[in-house]
């Protein structure tokens, strides 16, 4: 799917006040929230208030936004920009910070290696890809913004290949995504270096699509021959 | 809502270009007029929302133009195909605001919500009269089942059946103390801007998920961002901004 509905929410005020109060009704572990900023200075503060939430486990910074100081360059383009956010975040929080990255770069790698070197807790990966569609019969893009972010089963193999490079660069857990939507697709992603796993897309098209992985898991360990998850973390490389 | 296995028992051309089918399965989610179904396609990632014409409790019945890849397979399923289905989406028409006369009012392929919806009204007692708009006679269908509930004008725009013009052509002549609609936006407008009465409308924005989660069909009303899909797709006319 090709989406371009940007950074829709309420804002850090509502987040805090109504959403996660929400979430609790209905999921008592911790959440990991997912942070975006157009400055450093929105990253800082967004971080700094979300870390004072007991509710928060993880803060995942998405650095695939344009920096309105820098001519609108994504952070997560540049490995120097990169390791700004994270360092900047790093000194206003006390929680796990994982930085998440966007994947429309040449070289993933120095990107995931800048984060770390900063202090990164964790990494995760992948964003959505640019991508667009043309209507043939009006000739014109399908989406209003003409390009979109592209997720969704079709990126799978980029989103995985990308969590193998960086498995080989770095020491730090990842959180694999992309294209995730059925259980063998979680067990590839562990394989290639995935601590964890996460869905997008799939949930949209099967509301149940985690929850059907889940309860298929042991089936796959079993087909597998696997008995603990944690030994198939990197077991392709 | 609900997902689950349906059958299609009826999927057969009213007009050239526009079907209807029956998909046989568990209604029960379905609590409102004006909801609609979201279907999942083999090959295709996100589902097709369309709009329940009908339902009893074992089937539901919809009605669909072929515009695109989608709809275009969906036309060539054979009786017997099974289709993953999400069901009860939507917030559907408030029939409490009507009044003894509502106005029904669909154009193309928002003419079928309005049945179920024209049925309830007429268990409930009111006197509804529909509006149904075409751009061409060869267009036209559902006639006969609306004329068999209620008093149903028909508009094209070419003038080749019924009144020539637009459904607002016909809004003028009719007492109505409410007004439903579904159909292309600039309709939608249009009757917003000439109506007599208040009403509700049905926006069939483009949408992802269907369900609430992508925020794709968020749009601006006068009481803040509402999700089309989750919120809507009915809107009150004064909520509306255009
Ligand atoms: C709540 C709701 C109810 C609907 N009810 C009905 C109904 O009862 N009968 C019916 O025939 N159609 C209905 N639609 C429209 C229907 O969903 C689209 O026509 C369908 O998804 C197109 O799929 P496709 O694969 O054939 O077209 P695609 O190949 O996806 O697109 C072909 C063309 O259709 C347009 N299109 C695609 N999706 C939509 C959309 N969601 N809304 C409007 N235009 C779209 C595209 O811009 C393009 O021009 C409804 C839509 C919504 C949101
Ligand atoms: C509708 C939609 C909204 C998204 N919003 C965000 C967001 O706010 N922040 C973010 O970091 N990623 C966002 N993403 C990206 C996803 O989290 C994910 O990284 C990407 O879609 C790839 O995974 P998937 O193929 O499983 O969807 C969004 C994706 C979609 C489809
Ligand atoms: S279509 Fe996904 S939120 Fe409405």
């Amino acid at each position: 799917m090709i989406n371009s509905v940007g950074l829709q929410n309420p804002g850090i005020d509502k987040v805090i006040s109504e959403e996660l109060p929400k979430l609790k009704k209905c999921f008592n572990k911790p959440v990991i929230a997912n942070i975006s900023g157009f400055s450093i200075d929105e990253y800082t503060y967004c971080c700094e208030r979300i870390d004072k939430e007991e509710q928060v486990g993880i803060i995942e910074v998405n650095i695939s936004c344009p920096n309105v100081h820098n001519g609108g360059m994504a952070f997560g383009t540049d490995p120097k920009a990169a390791a700004e956010v994270t360092k900047a975040v790093k000194k206003v929080t006390t929680k796990p910070v994982y930085i998440k990255l966007s994947p429309n770069v040449t070289d993933i790698v120095s990107i995931a290696k800048a984060c770390e070197a900063e202090g990164a807790d964790g990494i995760s990966l992948i964003n959505t890809l640019m991508g667009m569609r043309i209507d043939k019969m009006r000739r014109r893009p399908v989406v209003a913004n003409k390009m979109g972010g592209f997720s969704g089963s079709a990126i799978f193999p980029v989103a995985l290949r990308m969590v193998y490079q960086v498995y080989e660069a770095v020491k730090i857990p990842i959180i694999g995504m992309g294209g995730v939507s059925k259980v063998e697709d979680v067990f590839e992603m562990m394989l290639a270096g995935a601590t964890a796993v996460q869905v997008g897309a799939a949930n949209l098209v099967d509301p149940y699509a985690c929850k059907t992985m889940v309860e298929e898991l042991p089936k796959v360990m079993e087909k597998y021959k696997v008995n603990n998850l944690k030994d198939i973390i990197g077991g392709a490389h | 809502m609900k997902t689950g296995i349906y059958t299609v028992t009826e999927n057969k051309p009213l007009t050239k270009g526009v079907y209807r089918m029956v998909l046989e399965g568990d209604t029960s989610h379905i609590t409102a007029s004006g909801q609609f179904v979201n279907i999942k396609l083999e090959g295709r990632f996100l589902r097709r929302p369309i709009s329940v014409y009908d339902y009893s409790e074992s089937a539901v019945t919809i009605i669909y133009k072929v515009v695109g890849d989608g709809t275009e397979q969906m036309s060539n399923m054979p009786v017997g195909t099974k289709l993953d289905v999400m069901t009860g989406l939507g917030n559907g028409y408030d029939l409490s605001k009507s009044g003894d006369k509502p106005l029904l009012i669909g154009g193309g392929v928002g003419v079928p919500p309005m049945y179920n919806l024209c049925k309830r009204l007429i268990a409930e007692g009111k006197k509804p009269t529909m509006i149904m708009g075409f751009n061409t006679k060869d267009e036209i269908f559902c006639l006969e089942e609306f004329s068999a509930l209620c008093p149903t004008v028909v508009t094209t725009v070419d003038g080749s059946f019924g009144i020539k013009g637009f459904v607002t052509d016909a809004m003028k002549d009719i007492d109505y103390t409410y007004y439903y609609t579904c159909g292309p936006e600039p309709m939608l407008k249009a009757i917003n801007a000439a109506a007599a009465a208040q009403g509700q409308l049905s926006f069939e924005e483009r949408m992802g998920c269907g369900f609430g989660a992508c925020m794709g069909c968020s749009c601006k009303t006068k009481y803040g961002n509402k999700r089309i899909c989750k919120d809507g797709p009915v809107l009150e006319s004064e909520e509306v901004i255009w």
